[in-house]
């Protein structure tokens, strides 16, 4: 992060501006992927004017930074009107698509717009694994010609690699690919619940030695030395922190209304088509209580190895639970980045199973290996 | 077309270009938040800015000529013999 983009977010913490925000417009589809974690009908989107309104508001609270998604987003045949009203509001527009949609009319606009990054899902290079994890024939196809056709236009291009065990032999072919296109690739191992606490999906997610050979991959992590060091032990100043920006500058309303301090943290705080969304930003029971957590508040979390360096997700804890608790993913994180098992581990004297695992990761990872690929 | 907001008196500016982001202060804000492609530099150093600050006009147009000469540079702003206030709306419109 850039040390401007570091005094933003203090000072904008300083100040409790929800300097960034995501605007799901819609949580229809084209794509049924395995892995998504919403529920694609319509159940009442806010309209064009809705959302106008709801632009106005964030603008006037100070948000700069605004993230349009979905769903698909361009399964509402007003997001480029959508688009058009939030930049002439001057925020810096993210947007996250799957491009299957995209045609020369959008490129174009997206870079008149001057979009930031259009952010496009590949989950393999390989068209019978991207397209049955989207569920989509012909979605790799399509989603790389929108990269080209956004590219060809001048439009930043991210392409976003969620990495799972249906496709866990391919990020390096991902990598290459985005290379080929000229497009950074950002490679994620996060797997949420559903909306409705459906826990399901996890399975989908690579775990033990499958994560902790992602961990210590040079290419996905950079220095592995650096990215699984063994924490040191949590200080004042980390005991004193917060988990993350979720509720303190940043927030996330649904194509509903609702809003959330974050996508992964389904707390509702309040409903913009009966409520101020500044009302709600200040005055939400749920947000001032997500507010006050510091690191020192988290009854397990506080004691454990890992609190100074963990990425321990106070929204999914939430969906475990309890917001104050561990997050049990993040464990499971910060285990395979260190061999170290957390004190929720311990805790749930899960110990003996994960250090078999440990101690056997480097032979297990290619059997494991196999086995996904042969699944696929 | 960039991306700017007010945080704490203070213009957070983006480019669209390459997404630099730039900072303005206090005073550097007001001009920028008074470009509004009709008004000239001059009227707006003398009757934002120097009904807000105390500065000597002559001072306060040279330096913000050369702040707007420096947003231009990066792409920021436009400095024209014109208004060119038409340009964000056909911007939008095409």
């Amino acid at each position: 992060m850039s040390s401007l983009m570091e005094a933003f977010n203090a000072k904008a913490l300083d100040l409790g501006v929800p300097l960034s925000a995501h605007l799901d417009v819609t949580y229809r589809c084209n794509e049924r992927c395995v892995h998504c974690y919403l529920d694609h009908d319509d159940h009442g989107e806010m309209t064009f004017a809705e959302i106008k309104d709801v632009l106005d508001q964030l603008a006037d609270a100070g948000v700069f930074f605004l993230t349009l998604s979905g769903g698909e987003v361009l399964m509402r045949m007003d997001f480029m009107d959508i688009l058009k009203y939030a930049r002439r509001l001057r925020f810096a527009v993210k947007v996250k698509t799957n491009g299957f949609m995209i045609r020369d009319k959008h490129a174009a606009l997206f870079h008149r717009l001057g979009v930031q990054t259009v952010q496009i899902s590949i989950y393999s290079h390989r068209p019978e694994v991207h397209d049955a994890i989207t569920k989509l024939p012909g979605s790799l196809k399509r989603s790389i010609a929108a990269i080209r056709l956004l590219k060809s236009h001048g439009v930043a291009v991210i392409i976003a690699n969620v990495l799972m065990r249906p496709n866990f032999n391919d990020y390096t072919s991902v990598k290459e690919l985005g290379k080929s296109l000229g497009v950074p690739v950002v490679t994620d191992p996060t797997i949420t619940p559903k909306m409705d606490g459906d826990r399901s999906l996890l399975g989908l997610g690579i775990h033990g030695p499958q994560l902790g050979a992602a961990f210590h991959d040079t290419e996905l992590v950079g220095n592995v030395d650096e990215f699984c060091a063994v924490p040191s032990p949590a200080d004042e100043s980390v005991l004193d922190g917060i988990a993350c920006s979720a509720g303190h500058t940043y927030c996330y309303i649904s194509p509903y209304g609702d809003v959330y301090p974050c996508v992964q943290f389904p707390m509702p705080c309040g409903n913009v088509r009966s409520q101020k969304f500044l009302d709600i930003w200040r005055n939400s029971a749920q947000m001032n209580e997500v507010r006050s957590i510091r690191t020192r508040d988290l009854p397990t979390c506080s004691a454990c190895t890992h609190a100074g360096t963990c990425t321990r997700c106070p929204g999914l804890a939430f969906m475990e639970g309890n917001m104050r608790g561990p997050s049990s993913l993040d464990c499971e994180k910060s285990f395979a980045r260190t061999g170290i098992p957390s004190a929720n581990m311990i805790n749930r004297q899960s110990l003996p199973v994960a250090v078999a695992i440990a101690g056997s990761a480097r032979g297990s990872v290619s059997g494991l290996v196999q086995i996904s690929a042969a699944r696929n | 077309m960039t991306a700017s907001r007010e945080l704490g008196g203070e213009m957070m500016i983006m480019s669209a270009v390459n997404s630099t982001l730039f900072t303005l202060n206090e005073v550097a804000s007001l001009i920028w938040k008074s470009a509004d492609g009709a008004t000239s530099l001059q009227e707006i150093v003398e009757k934002k800015v120097c009904a807000q600050f105390d500065v000597e006009p002559s001072v306060a147009l040279a330096d913000a000529e050369r702040l707007v000469s420096e947003l231009a540079e990066h792409g920021l702003m436009i400095i024209a013999d014109h208004p060119v206030e038409e340009m964000f709306e056909a911007e939008h419109n095409s």
